[in-house]
């Protein structure tokens, strides 16, 4: 198996102490949104951490496009949980601040230019000059989201991206996210700990066991057709067999995980297909 | 009604000011025993004795000269009688010149210390002795070694200023939230950009407190310093009228000092406003 990413048996251990996750494999193709649901602890954002570069595995190897990667990229973009922006930039010297990143040599102009693009694309136009501290915490995290894509990276990493923010502005955001992710056919690893932002981002979902020794016990391919939209997507008849499977992991199975038998480098596919009556 | 904090505090500081003049006043007015003698003798023993004339001077004395000082603070008749406008330009050059050394040195050193861990123990031990060393020590020294008094305060001004910045400097870098550096890893952002575009407006406000103890400690140890190396300067100023018995003079320039360190003070805590980010 080599997928465009293709996680091969990393291992995270500190000092002498039991490993957080060992000989975990997982591929994923070009165009996927991943997510990947585990209680805390369990290692998930370790995990992102070594898919950035950020963090570096005890043991195994990370393969993007073929190459083993040795550390951060441009290629892939962060959104990190609590919005990391730089509070002495105003909104646009955030943006502008990955974009010279990206493009040392583009002037001033063709920077600005470029940021505005996508501060417009996540709807914050007119809070350009704006600081981070002037900003709701809904809209912080569009700065980021904004930052993120205006490298356009080929990978998105997100680390519980909406976890601090109100069920209607996490709503919206979600909505946004998925429209920019499938239109610009970005592969996303995303780690939530909520099941319905999983199910209606996700096409695949990856269940994490819990920590120390965590493994990848299944991964469950949504079911639900692409073109779902959130406002009616728990009225679909597969919903809540999806959700009441990944629930039902989460309550009893994460922490009771049988690993007799259970392959890391095979790990098993469901497609929960049967509608609740 | 009531009126406004500002108000209300700058009232009670009026107060205050006009309660401690007339107990001052009181206290100088002059009640003490007139004592007969001839005339000669009186002329030798001085107004204490002969009218009853306070030793303090009062704040009416006091504000008259202060007065005259500030009518005409730049003139200049002489080494020994020099208006104190001149005196406080002296001391406050030398503080400048010792103090921007100081930041040159501090804050490239306190940067070293604060992004390398080994560095940072390395250097741990020197700063720990050399910084509760009194300013002054070093001045036998310095007259030894460089062999110029003026050239000798500003040494002693450094030296006395390098601390608080440097111990500030490489906490505030030490301190940089992960995150942001972080961000700049994922950016594959260089070291020196780093450096300039994250370390050093994160760490900005804490180098700048450290700047302002700094300027604090300098204009402390100038007063000091120039009344051990004489010849200019607001402290050579308070020890020549102290050797000409004038205590209405040396009270003005004690509150020359205050006001002087003020506004150094004031001008730091300005610029520290201008880098301090809202979170």
């Amino acid at each position: 198996m080599s997928g465009f990413i293709s996680i091969e048996g990393i291992a995270r251990r500190y000092g002498t102490n039991a490993p957080i996750f060992e000989d975990l494999w997982l591929s994923m193709s070009q165009g996927d949104f991943v997510c990947v649901i585990g209680h805390s602890g369990c290692g998930k954002t370790t995990v992102l951490n070594i898919l950035a570069g950020l963090d570096a595995p005890s043991e195994g190897a990370v393969i993007v496009d073929g190459k083993e990667i040795s550390g951060p990229s441009l290629d892939r973009a962060v959104i990190f949980q609590g919005h990391s922006l730089l509070p002495w930039r105003t909104v646009l010297g955030n943006v502008a601040y990955a974009v010279s990143s990206r493009h040392r040599d583009w002037s001033t102009a063709q920077v600005n230019a470029h940021a505005q693009i996508f501060i417009d694309r996540v709807g914050l136009t007119g809070s350009e000059h704006k600081r981070p501290a002037e900003l709701s915490g809904g809209m912080k995290q569009r700065v980021g989201i904004a930052r993120a894509l205006s490298i356009e990276p080929k990978i998105m990493l997100m680390d519980e991206p909406f976890s601090a923010l109100d069920a209607l502005t996490r709503g919206t955001l979600q909505d946004e996210v998925r429209r920019i992710c499938t239109g610009t056919g970005q592969t996303v690893f995303m780690i939530t700990h909520d099941v319905d932002e999983a199910i209606y981002l996700a096409d695949k979902i990856v269940l994490m066991t819990n920590g120390p020794g965590a493994v990848l016990a299944e991964i469950v391919d949504n079911p639900l057709p692409r073109d779902r939209a959130r406002t009616d997507i728990h009225k679909h008849p597969l919903y809540y067999g999806v959700r009441n499977h990944i629930v039902d992991f989460l309550v009893s199975r994460s922490r009771a995980f049988n690993t007799t038998g259970h392959d890391p480098r095979n790990v098993p596919v469901v497609r929960p297909t049967h509608a609740l009556t | 009604m009531t009126a406004s904090l500002p108000w209300r505090a700058a009232l009670v500081s009026v107060l205050i000011f006009v309660a401690l003049v007339l107990a001052w006043h009181a206290a100088t007015r002059g009640t003490g025993s007139v004592q007969q003698m001839s005339p000669e003798y009186a002329k030798l023993m001085g107004l204490t004795a002969t009218q009853g004339k306070s030793a303090m001077p009062g704040p009416l004395e006091i504000g008259a000269k202060l007065w005259e000082h500030v009518r005409n603070p730049f003139y200049d008749n002489g080494p020994n009688d020099k208006g104190i406008g001149i005196q406080i330009a002296y001391s406050v050059g030398r503080v400048l010149i010792g103090y921007g050394l100081a930041v040159l040195v501090a804050v490239p050193v306190g940067f070293l210390i604060g992004m390398s861990p080994l560095m940072n123990r390395a250097l741990d031990p020197y700063i720990q002795i050399l910084k509760p060393i009194s300013p002054l020590a070093w001045m036998p020294l310095a007259l030894y070694t460089i062999k110029d008094s003026s050239l000798s305060a500003i040494f002693v001004i450094f030296i006395g200023s390098l601390w608080p910045t440097m111990i500030n400097t490489s906490f505030g870098v030490a301190q940089v939230r992960k995150e942001w550096l972080n961000v700049a890893r994922t950016l594959e952002v260089g070291t020196f950009r780093r450096a300039f575009t994250i370390i050093l407006p994160a760490a900005a406000p804490t180098i700048l407190t450290g700047m302002r103890i700094s300027i604090g400690i300098a204009w402390l140890v100038i007063v000091a310093a120039e009344m051990l190396v004489g010849g200019t300067g607001i402290g050579y100023f308070v020890w020549n009228e102290w050797n000409n018995l004038s205590i209405i003079n040396v009270i003005v320039a004690i509150v020359a000092i205050g006001v002087g360190g003020m506004v150094l003070d004031l001008i730091l805590a300005r610029l520290t406003r201008l880098v301090t980010f809202p979170e």
